[in-house]
């Protein structure tokens, strides 16, 4: 459990990343000032409700938002480059070799009219023009074997439609680790399987990631797999981050009403009578976002001055930001960032 | 050695198992084939015709060019099948060599053809914008006449002649199989699939190389083989006209302008290869009919 060391330079920065999607409707605001680091050897985890920006945010790391969405703001650091203004023939070098990312849906991500091992091997070839097939087949086969899949010989002469959904997503696992990336995102990546093999598929993801030496951005709904494969936890809503801080911290003390809730929500197994928790309220529309905070309109603890003005990222320890005016202790933000407990 | 042993069985066990479920296809599809009597029909006429191309020298009676002007206009007869034409020449003999034009048009058209508009397809569906503005727009404007007007024009613009009808026809048909595979990428594209390949780092040149036009081929394939009877009637029309083959080329539909002036004395010299180019037509037309239902997963429930 090492966590990542704050004072060298982090592999990913995100700094006030804001993407709109221009539609018929209007504009819808995805993201508003989005920031986040993640560290050398670090897994992150990022969670929220469904439509708030999650995978959105992948997206935008890896310059995939297609039109009518636009990256409008903001610039996302990459070992010190800038991708927002990366050419595209350079983004794509990165693309697969840098940065991968691990898809929801494992069987509908693959070609189902390619063979498996072909399919392993494409990721190589297309990064790498030096090699031929035989060897980029090879080394797929080689990939296949170190995602535990029993007789890789013959499942790589397989098409996608003859496997399993746990399967599939051990091979997508091998196709975005097999060039050995910098940062894997992985965006929910258990949803979509059963529960008796998530734990197998995480498993095997944080084994290989440890062997590759790779960090993790974890997108999942899931706070329970967040909890036990992350260091550090981004809470967002709406399109902006919420609360960001060490896992443990935030699980166990949320300081921002929104992670509190979240955090209710969550069945309790002691409890079992006990009625289920839920937010109240509906996640606002993105095409008129409030004003103030956007979690206000459905927070107990919103104050005046929570439905005007938007709260800033307030630190409450070195690894501990909250975007609430409940720890702004004094109206300037020239306060020590001492803990400030609500 | 338990653990090897039933691996080796499960091996050759998928394998039997392989070939089972593909002789069921097989045999399903027999099953559709041989339930449809029209779709038998279409077959059969299709395979006759490849037969008489084939073996045209062998099958004909008489040298389709040689001109017996003694003999001008004869009845169908035991020595001359379908008769004779103004000129003398053994009509049967030249319907059968008239087999290996109607099949090469057909051929050359779908190979020219169906190549554009997959190209045309693909680029416009997965590179959007102006792109597909353009070729789309441009496919307007051919898709805004009928095929044959459209035929007719270029025919007469390139002039006359077997090879410049073909390219004709082509142009004329090239716009209805870019909209099919435009179409057909435009569905594809947005698969997570193709995204996966994104995320990979993949070229667009890539994509649409080696993952888009594979997943198109098999509709464009079934689209050209229904579109066959039409491509033939388009070339017998410009050969009637006089924009397609030409003279003394045995190419039914001049076999059918030349009997023109005698169709009331002398009806053989125009019916007879009229009647090919309808039998041909119309087996090209049942076959692409019971081939979109062969092919048709919902026939298969049953």
């Amino acid at each position: 459990m090492a966590a990542g060391t704050p004072n060298t330079t982090p592999l990913l920065s995100v700094r006030d990343l804001i993407v709109r999607f221009y539609t018929l409707r209007g504009v819808v605001h995805a993201l508003e000032g989005v920031s986040f680091d993640v560290g050398r050897e670090q897994s992150i985890g990022l969670v929220g409700e469904t439509g708030c920006g999650k995978s959105i945010t992948a997206r935008s790391v890896l310059r995939l938002i297609d039109p009518p969405g636009r990256i409008d703001g903001g610039s996302i650091a990459f070992q010190g480059r800038d991708l927002i203004q990366l050419p595209e023939t350079e983004m794509r070098a990165i693309r697969g070799a840098d940065i991968s990312m691990i898809m929801q849906e494992p069987k509908m991500s693959l070609n189902p009219v390619m063979r498996i091992g072909d399919q392993v091997a494409e990721t190589l070839l297309i990064h790498d023009k030096s090699l031929n097939r035989r060897t980029a087949r090879a080394q797929a086969l080689d990939m296949l074997a170190s995602v535990s899949i029993p007789d890789p010989k013959r499942l790589a002469r397989r098409y996608p439609h003859e496997l399993s959904g746990g399967m599939a997503q051990r091979i997508m696992i091998a196709m975005m680790l097999v060039t050995r990336p910098k940062l894997l995102i992985a965006d929910e990546p258990t949803s979509a399987l059963d529960v008796t093999i998530q734990a197998q598929i995480i498993e095997l993801m944080n084994a290989l990631i440890d062997d590759i030496q790779s960090s993790v951005l974890m997108i999942s709904h899931d706070l329970g797999v967040v909890a036990e494969t992350c260091d550090r936890v981004i809470v967002m809503y709406a399109g902006q981050v919420a609360e960001a801080g060490d896992v443990e911290t935030v699980m166990s003390d949320p300081q921002h009403p929104y992670t509190a809730a979240l955090l209710k929500t969550l069945p309790d197994q002691v409890d079992a009578d006990e009625p289920l928790y839920s937010i109240k309220g509906n996640v606002p529309s993105l095409l008129t976002p409030p004003t103030g905070c956007r979690f206000a309109p459905r927070c107990e603890h919103a104050m005046a001055r929570c439905h005007n003005e938007r709260p800033r990222a307030i630190p409450l320890t070195a690894d501990h930001q909250v975007a609430c005016f409940l720890h702004d202790a004094a109206p300037e933000p020239a306060a020590e960032p001492a803990a400030v407990p609500a | 050695m338990p653990d090897a042993a039933t691996k080796a069985l499960d091996t050759a066990d998928m394998r039997r198992l392989r070939a089972q479920a593909r002789k069921r296809y097989l045999h399903d599809s027999y099953v559709l084939w041989k339930r449809n009597p029209i779709t038998v029909t279409g077959t059969l006429i299709i395979v006759f015709l490849v037969l008489v191309a084939l073996f045209a020298p062998w099958l004909a009676t008489h040298d389709p060019y040689d001109q017996i002007l003694a003999q001008r206009l004869m009845p169908p007869s035991w020595d001359n099948l379908f008769g004779t034409d103004n000129l003398g020449r053994d009509i049967y003999s030249r319907v059968v060599h008239g087999a290996r034009l109607t099949l090469m048009i057909a051929v050359l058209v779908a190979a020219i053809s169906a190549p554009i508009g997959l190209l045309v397809g693909v680029l416009s569906g997965y590179l959007g914008g102006i792109v597909d503005e353009v070729l789309m727009r441009l496919s307007d404007i051919f898709l805004a006449f009928p095929k044959l007007i459209l035929a007719i024009a270029f025919a007469a613009a390139l002039g006359t002649g077997l090879e410049n009808a073909i390219i004709a026809i082509s142009i004329a048909n090239w716009p209805g199989y870019a909209r099919l595979v435009r179409a057909e990428t435009l569905a594809i594209r947005n698969s997570d699939y193709i995204q996966a390949i994104q995320v990979l780092g993949a070229s667009r040149t890539r994509i649409m190389l080696q993952h888009i036009t594979p997943m198109c081929l098999s509709t464009l394939i079934v689209r050209v083989s229904l579109d066959m009877g039409a491509i033939i009637l388009i070339a017998a029309g410009l050969g009637f006209l006089g924009l397609g083959a030409q003279p003394p080329s045995p190419e039914w539909g001049l076999m059918v302008s030349d009997g023109r002036n005698y169709l009331v004395d002398q009806w053989w010299v125009s019916t007879l290869p009229g009647f090919a180019i309808l039998i041909v037509v119309l087996g090209f037309n049942l076959v692409g009919d019971g081939l979109r239902d062969i092919l048709d997963p919902h026939q298969r429930q049953s």
